[in-house]
């Protein structure tokens, strides 16, 4: 009886292994992105405090390590507040929104040969649907709150979006073009194998153009400095998130670096290799490393960022966009369509 | 005892040029010329004359009075010695400023009743307007023909006009105050904004405006500034500043302080200015008292208000970066700040606010060791004024949001009674250190930077160069600083002498006078106008031959910039509006007294 059971209970677990295996390094992944985003709040606060003359938070735990700890027991512990002239339903469902969409986007950027939550054919595009959603958090938390500032936040990240967002899709193709695929596995596979022995096949020297306007994309991505204008603090107080306390601007907040860590992770994907890197064919495991190191690089220089540079007007940013990133854009699809067609010979 | 010698009656006022002009133009008759000891040509002219008086003084006349420096009142109800003057309940009180005489003209009107009325000026100098408004705030004097006579200093709810001498200066005086819910529902809804009030219109055929309340509490309105903006979009298409929020009646106070103990209030009049406030009043005081101060005193007050002016202006460099988006240059500029602290505190004892500057004198002799520690600053700060040039000056995104914003020309400039770095980012090289020096600055060899674009970013490009040319300065205070007492040798300085107090009995009778009541400074009026940090700051003091003064004025340079504000945001947007007020470099203390 026992037996029975025993083996029908593992017949079941060998049909449902591969899901239950997939599910759970999804949930380990995905708290892995959450922590590490919520670690990078002490990073960015230790870093800037470095780079302007003073300390940032070092009392909580070694190096001050704890603070991100603290900060997240006080925030839970925080009434969860809703003023009373809010949109409710609206006002609730947008941090809800910003924090999934972060994690969602996340999901199709492999981590390493073998590891990653999902590989979609169409991985890319599921990226930039994602993007194009995010947006939403922050209008819809910007006019639910029934706020001015508020609304001029909603506002500028609504004409910041449609601003960039051509730009950024156009931009990409490139990569894709090159690659043949949508699918963010192929486009690092696709990079394999180096010139001379030590340059690598990076597309970030095929795909020069296409990075050069992916960066100011993918910062805008996050609303990161120079493109925190929904927030802009000197002037519209904090701007979408004005009215959002405890919680639900904590949600605001993590997803913030969530976003962060994902675009960081997705330009070591897409023009630095990912995984890739000496020793990888021979040691497997160290693919993670790679991938983590390069991604890091890319968060600090997020704060290098923030630290030195101000923030332009957003029709400066809109003009930027329009007048400058997307005829770069177009003119890097169009080299690459044409180099691409010579290559196959047609 | 009477500072101005008001008996010599004879005395017309023929040796100043433009009193024989406006003789020439109108007769003596309108006239009387009031001798003061700040030298400054005082004309007392009929009400029904003013108007034609100031329209010939800023349009016809050669070289005119393009700017009105400032207006005010005093109730002269209580004043003794006013003998050889026209009868008078109230005075209003008129300074023009011609830029190119250099010199100012001061001109009076005498009012009779209890709350008189006379006509307003508006229509002649635009920024009339907010003066009109706190002369009949504070004194209950209508302005006849203002476009909108409100209350500006205090709430709209105020009873009273605090500035007239019946009107209690101390809160001890009052019922204890108490705040109900029904007052203070009242006291919010008349903050409420009506934009009808103010001539505008709630929205065209098309669209509605949005009316954002800008403050009073806000990241980037420097303190207690609201300013309620009429939003097509982002774009301004109007806006109305409203101050009052940071009043505490220091005008008022100087009424009921002793000459000597007046002085920690000047410091928290631009609470980032510390010593360089005390310097107008103190000098007016001894131009009073008839005190010379000696040179090395002189030194010692040009060296330390120096160093407060780079440590306004760090401040404000800091704070013009963060404002336009870029978070770090402040703190670099803070610590610097705090470093020229270090040494204005090792040499006054305090760091803000010293209160070191003495009627006569100031608090102390230069500590020792003083030379090193200055010496160390002036070779440190340079280095970094260079490397922020290329960390922030030159960030091209800075350039991009402050170039050709905000920008005004040097007339607009002088209608709104702009000075300071406002007015020389426009081209005119006008300050007060070179055009008329005081304390000894024209012993000193520096430059008066100007900038010619008038926008955001030239005011900030002339005030990194004043810091050059104030280190400078102050490396001259160093090499040259001559010996000598610490503080006049006159009876009426503060705190008076003692050495001699236990050798002969008038000097000990004058002594504890001096201590216990402070000094009687004789009767008279005396104007001192300072470059400041900010701009051109004086107190215009009368004295009745009391211990106290009959009436302080403090006039400010940031009441005029934020004044001027309207004028020229209008169809900028919202960001622009926050450069714009970062690079004004105000304090609100300064504003609203």
């Amino acid at each position: 009886m026992v037996d029975h059971l025993l083996t029908a209970a593992l017949a079941w677990f060998n049909v449902w292994k591969p899901y239950i295996f997939t599910a759970v390094t999804t949930l380990i992944i995905l708290l892995g992105l959450v922590i590490v985003a919520a670690w990078m709040i002490w990073l960015e606060r230790r870093l800037l405090g470095l780079w302007q003359d003073r300390y940032g938070p070092n009392r909580v735990g070694p190096l001050g390590l704890g603070q991100v700890i603290a900060d997240m027991i006080k925030i839970f512990f925080k009434e969860d507040w809703l003023p009373p002239f809010v949109d409710k339903p609206t006002f609730v469902l947008a941090p809800a929104i910003a924090m999934s969409m972060m994690l969602l986007g996340f999901a199709v950027i492999p981590l390493s040969a073998t590891l990653g939550v999902a590989d979609l054919n169409i991985g890319l595009l599921f990226f930039l649907a994602i993007a194009g959603l995010s947006v939403y958090a922050v209008m819809l938390g910007g006019w639910s709150s029934n706020s001015k500032y508020s609304l001029l936040g909603g506002v500028r990240s609504t004409a910041q979006t449609i601003s960039y967002e051509v730009f950024m899709g156009i931009a990409l193709m490139g990569v894709v073009m090159q690659t043949g695929s949508f699918s963010l596995r192929d486009i690092v596979n696709a990079q394999q194998g180096s010139s001379f022995g030590f340059i690598p096949h990076w597309n970030m020297f095929s795909q020069v153009l296409g990075l050069i306007v992916w960066v100011p994309a993918a910062l805008a991505v996050t609303h990161r400095t120079p493109f925190d204008l929904p927030e802009a603090e000197s002037e519209l107080v904090q701007g979408y998130h004005t009215e959002y306390s405890g919680m639900k601007f904590g949600m605001f907040m993590v997803s913030e670096y969530v976003g962060i860590v994902m675009v960081s992770a997705l330009t070591t994907t897409l023009f630095f290799g990912g995984w890739l890197g000496p020793f990888v064919d021979r040691l497997p495991w160290l693919g993670f490393f790679w991938f983590a190191g390069k991604t890091f690089l890319f968060m600090a220089s997020y704060i290098l960022v923030r630290a030195s540079l101000p923030r332009p007007r957003y029709d400066q940013i809109m003009a930027a966009g329009w007048k400058f990133c997307l005829p770069v854009a177009l003119l890097n699809m169009v080299v690459t369509g044409a180099l691409v067609l010579w290559k196959a010979g047609v | 005892m009477s500072a101005d010698g008001l008996a010599s009656k004879s005395d017309k006022g023929a040796q100043h040029e433009v009193v024989r002009e406006l003789y020439a133009r109108f007769g003596e008759s309108p006239f009387t010329f009031q001798p003061t000891v700040d030298k400054l040509p005082t004309l007392w002219v009929d009400q029904s004359r003013l108007g034609d008086v100031l329209r010939y003084l800023r349009n016809t006349i050669a070289r005119p009075y393009k700017m009105l420096y400032d207006l005010t009142a005093v109730d002269e109800r209580l004043r003794k010695n006013r003998q050889g003057l026209p009868p008078a309940d109230f005075t209003v009180v008129y300074q023009l400023l011609s830029i190119e005489r250099n010199s100012d003209l001061r001109l009076k009107v005498a009012l009779t009743g209890d709350y008189p009325s006379l006509p307003s000026i508006v229509g002649i100098y635009a920024n009339a307007n907010w003066y009109e408004r706190e002369v009949w705030d504070l004194f209950g004097i209508t302005f006849n023909g203002h476009p909108n006579l409100q209350r500006i200093m205090l709430p709209r709810t105020w009873q009273g006009h605090p500035l007239r001498k019946e009107y209690p200066a101390r809160a001890t005086e009052f019922d204890p105050y108490a705040l109900t819910v029904a007052k203070q529902d009242m006291e919010q809804e008349a903050l409420r904004f009506n934009p009808e009030e103010w001539g505008m219109k709630r929205g065209t055929s098309e669209e509605d405006f949005m009316f954002l309340n800008l403050g009073p509490n806000h990241p980037s309105a420097h303190g207690a500034f609201r300013i309620v903006l009429q939003l097509d979009g982002e774009e301004i298409v109007d806006c109305v500043p409203d101050i009052g929020y940071h009043h505490r009646g220091a005008e008022k106070m100087g009424e009921r302080q002793s000459w000597h103990t007046f002085i920690p209030y000047t410091d928290r009049i631009d609470y980032l200015g510390g010593v360089m406030n005390n310097l107008p009043y103190v000098l007016a005081v001894e131009k009073l008292a008839g005190i010379e101060v000696p040179d090395r005193v002189k030194t010692i007050r040009v060296m330390m208000a120096e160093f407060f002016r780079i440590c306004s202006h760090l401040l404000y460099y800091g704070t013009y970066c963060q404002d336009v988006g870029a978070m770090s240059p402040v703190f670099f500029m803070f610590v610097d700040r705090k470093k020229a602290y270090d040494v204005i505190e090792a040499i006054t004892g305090f760091r803000m606010h010293p209160a070191w500057y003495r009627i006569g004198g100031v608090a102390h002799d230069l500590p020792q060791g003083w030379d090193r520690l200055v010496r160390e600053f002036v070779e440190y700060l340079p280095k970094r004024l260079d490397e922020y040039q290329k960390a922030a000056l030159e960030n091209s995104i800075l350039k991009m949001r402050s170039r050709d914003v905000a920008a005004y020309n040097t007339e607009q400039a002088l209608d709104w009674g702009v000075t300071g770095a406002g007015l020389r980012a426009t081209g005119l090289g006008y300050d007060l250190r070179k055009a008329r020096p005081y304390s000894g600055y024209e012993n000193f060899d520096f430059e008066v930077p100007v900038a010619h674009h008038g926008d955001v970013y030239d005011r900030c490009l002339v005030r990194v160069e004043e810091m050059r040319q104030s280190v400078r300065i102050i490396k001259q205070c160093l090499e040259n600083m001559p010996a000598g007492p610490y503080k006049a040798d006159h009876p009426l300085t503060c705190p008076p002498p003692k050495e001699r107090t236990l050798q002969d009995i008038e000097t000990l009778i004058t002594h504890f006078l001096g201590v216990s009541w402070g000094p009687v400074i004789p009767a008279g009026e005396s104007c001192q106008m300072i470059e400041a940090t900010k701009g051109i700051n004086s107190y215009y003091l009368t004295s009745d031959g009391s211990t106290m003064s009959y009436r302080t004025r403090i006039r400010t340079p940031s009441f005029a910039h934020l004044q001027q504000i309207p004028s020229v945001i209008r169809g900028a947007m919202v960001p622009d509006l926050i450069a714009y007020i970062a690079s004004i470099d105000f304090v609100m203390a300064d504003v609203d007294r």
